[in-house]
């Protein structure tokens, strides 16, 4: 089995944001890291290639100081890394990403790809549904659980309140959620063999099947007006009624805020 | 001359660095309270490769060298004192010893299990009348047809009861040097469960409370004659090259401690308020702190160019012993001044500093007390 994942270096927004002055993140002032639901993504194709055998290659989009993450992905056990940068392909947005990747990954033999549900820096969710369409093949979102049988993988696809079972024919796509598994660790032979190994780089010639509109902040249909942090949630309000009481006190709160 | 670390070593550094915060931290004090061994820890290190680091990977090793060795023990060491030893103890007092006197058959044997961290190491070198004079020993091998019967105990062994593979001191005869009788010491490779070979007290210590420190008991213990390590009557040498390495190793764990002191007290003199104000507004905490700092980097800059000596060169015996008695040094003032910095409030357990000042002090007395390294280093200036 051949498996390609998607993986994104991003600012590590643990310890809070930081912006730059115009409104864009200021991305040199915090920590470089390999974005959680891709790291997730990464080991359920290593746990695949562990229970099923499997080659997994990851790739990834970004400046060249990306390939940090494609040698920390190595170091935990992925086979080959790919970096797709180019200076034409710098401003994309998550359509001009898709395609990036979708014409790099037209160079691949592939029966799975896995990208992370989403980015911590974007939260936009799309470049996984976008790069399954490009390519022409399935998708499946939101996994939680990943098993292969035969020619088909099952998921599991997370939902709010339940989830689904799927069944989809490889070549497919999967995107994965951070909650999918706990990553291992890289160890410490493998960071020396990660940079003992080889990363291919790729750029604008090597995308197949890609128009030039399609590509960086020309082909990026979005623009970014302004960039803030996510404001949080406060924890709620949990109370233990019965029912008739409960209908009493959200009647008597909506009232109070004036929402009814 | 390049004091920057490569990038491979920073992922490295980074790695031992999240292990350690996410794994080890949480259960440091716990494992300190309980004195228990921190089992759960262990298994954990050996599928993230931390057991074998500088052993050759066709030995079932990481195939690193002693650099990153070196800054695994540190990061462990940084938030608990006892994780540090363990390893320490089981890489460069029974891995290296096997690795480098072992034969092959040895290597596959015993090497490629505890390299791959199937297996724990410790070494028995110390006796209760046989500390630093270590030609005191009185356990005895003699040999018996195809079998070595050793008799005698061991005293103050690290990973004790937890280790499932010992390199093993014994007398095995008298030889004459320089006019005078003296014993002939041999290795050994003793596993656990060989009949006779049992285990005494368990020691309770000051600090590194979860590191299993027992005795060992050898009544007429019968080991296969190829367990002899190295060759007859090289024991001696065979100590005291172990005993380069291991230094090494407990330098990089004085240099954890130190440095979780320190940073331990930098976050804690930002909180802290007196007369008004963060008590690092003080000068005094302030030059406290700049001492402090300064003698953790001059301690790391020793222990990695020991760990860089031990990669390069064939013999390291001053530059271990160096970076172990000035590690150990600042180990123990940093966490003494990190309790002083911290006040009333250090001398309570609920502050990490007060089980760090504990931890340093060992550092100062295993595998060769302060006292020892400056014998050593005194005789190669003296030579």
């Amino acid at each position: 089995m051949k498996i390609v994942v998607c993986i994104k270096q991003v600012p590590d927004t643990k310890g809070g944001v930081k912006f730059n002055p115009d409104g864009t993140l200021d991305r040199s002032a915090m920590l470089a890291i390999m974005n959680p639901d891709d790291k997730a993504g990464l080991e359920a194709a290593l746990r695949l290639k562990d229970q099923y055998g499997a080659e997994v290659t990851v790739i990834t989009m970004g400046l060249p100081k990306a390939e940090d993450v494609l040698r920390e992905a190595l170091a935990m056990g992925a086979d080959k890394g790919i970096l797709v940068t180019d200076r034409v392909l710098g401003g994309a947005d998550t359509w001009a990403t898709s395609q990036t990747l979708a014409g790099a990954i037209r160079n691949l033999d592939y029966d799975l790809i896995i990208t992370g549900r989403q980015a911590i820096d974007g939260d936009t969710a799309q470049v996984g549904p976008q790069l399954s369409e490009h390519l022409n093949i399935p998708v499946i979102s939101y996994a939680q659980k990943i098993e292969i049988d035969g020619d088909s993988v099952i998921v599991e696809r997370q939902y709010d309140d339940r989830y689904h079972v799927l069944k989809a024919k490889m070549p497919c796509l999967i995107t994965a959620l951070a909650e999918l598994n706990e990553p291992r660790y890289m160890t410490p032979g493998g960071i020396f063999d990660a940079y003992d190994a080889e990363i291919t780089v790729w750029g604008r010639a090597n995308l197949v099947d890609t128009l030039d509109s399609n590509l960086g902040l020309k082909g990026s249909p979005t623009q970014i007006a302004k960039a803030s942090d996510k404001v949080r949630k406060g924890a709620g309000e949990k109370v233990s009624l019965d029912p008739t009481e409960s209908v009493d006190y959200i009647m008597d709160k909506l009232l109070t805020k004036h929402v009814i | 001359m390049d004091f920057m670390l490569d990038k491979k070593h920073e992922m490295a550094r980074q790695l031992f660095k999240e292990f350690a915060e996410k794994e080890v931290k949480p259960l440091a004090q716990e494992v300190d309270e309980t004195e228990e061994f921190p089992r759960v820890t262990v298994d954990k290190m050996v599928k993230a490769g931390f057991m074998g680091i500088p052993v050759p990977k066709e030995y079932g090793g990481q195939g690193c060298d002693p650099l990153t060795y070196v800054m695994c023990v540190e990061e462990l060491s940084k938030v608990c004192g006892t994780t540090g030893v363990i390893v320490s103890a089981h890489t460069s007092l029974c891995c290296d010893p096997i690795l480098t006197f072992g034969t092959e058959e040895q290597k596959q044997k015993f090497l490629v299990p505890l390299a791959k961290g199937e297996k724990l190491g410790a070494f028995g070198l110390t006796e209760p009348g046989a500390g630093t004079d270590a030609q005191g020993q009185q356990t005895k091998a003699v040999l018996d047809g195809d079998e070595w019967v050793l008799n005698g105990s061991k005293c103050f062994i690290t990973n004790g009861k937890e280790a499932d593979v010992y390199v093993i001191f014994a007398v095995t005869g008298m030889v004459e040097k320089r006019g005078r009788m003296q014993k002939e010491i041999s290795a050994f490779i003793v596993e656990k469960g060989t009949p006779g070979f049992t285990f005494g007290t368990k020691e309770k210590k000051m600090g590194i409370r979860g590191s299993s420190t027992y005795e060992l008991i050898f009544q007429d213990c019968r080991i296969p004659k190829e367990n002899l390590l190295g060759q007859k009557g090289k024991g001696f040498n065979i100590a005291m090259h172990t005993l380069d390495g291991g230094r090494i190793g407990i330098a990089s764990q004085a240099l954890g401690i130190a440095e979780g002191a320190l940073e331990s007290t930098i976050n804690y003199v930002k909180e802290r308020k007196q007369f008004g104000r963060a008590i690092a507004a003080f000068q005094n905490t302030q030059f406290q702190l700049a001492d402090m700092a300064t003698k953790v980097q001059a301690a790391q800059l020793l222990v990695y160019k020991a760990a860089m000596a031990k990669a390069t060169q064939k013999t390291y015996s001053v530059e271990a012993a160096m970076a172990k008695l000035y590690a150990a040094e600042t180990a123990m003032e940093v966490t003494t001044k990190a309790v002083q910095l911290h006040g009333g409030y250090g001398y309570t357990r609920e502050y990490d500093v007060e089980r760090m000042m504990r931890d340093a002090k060992i550092t100062e007395i295993y595998e060769g007390t302060s006292e020892v390294q400056r014998m050593v280093i005194s005789s190669a200036l003296l030579k």
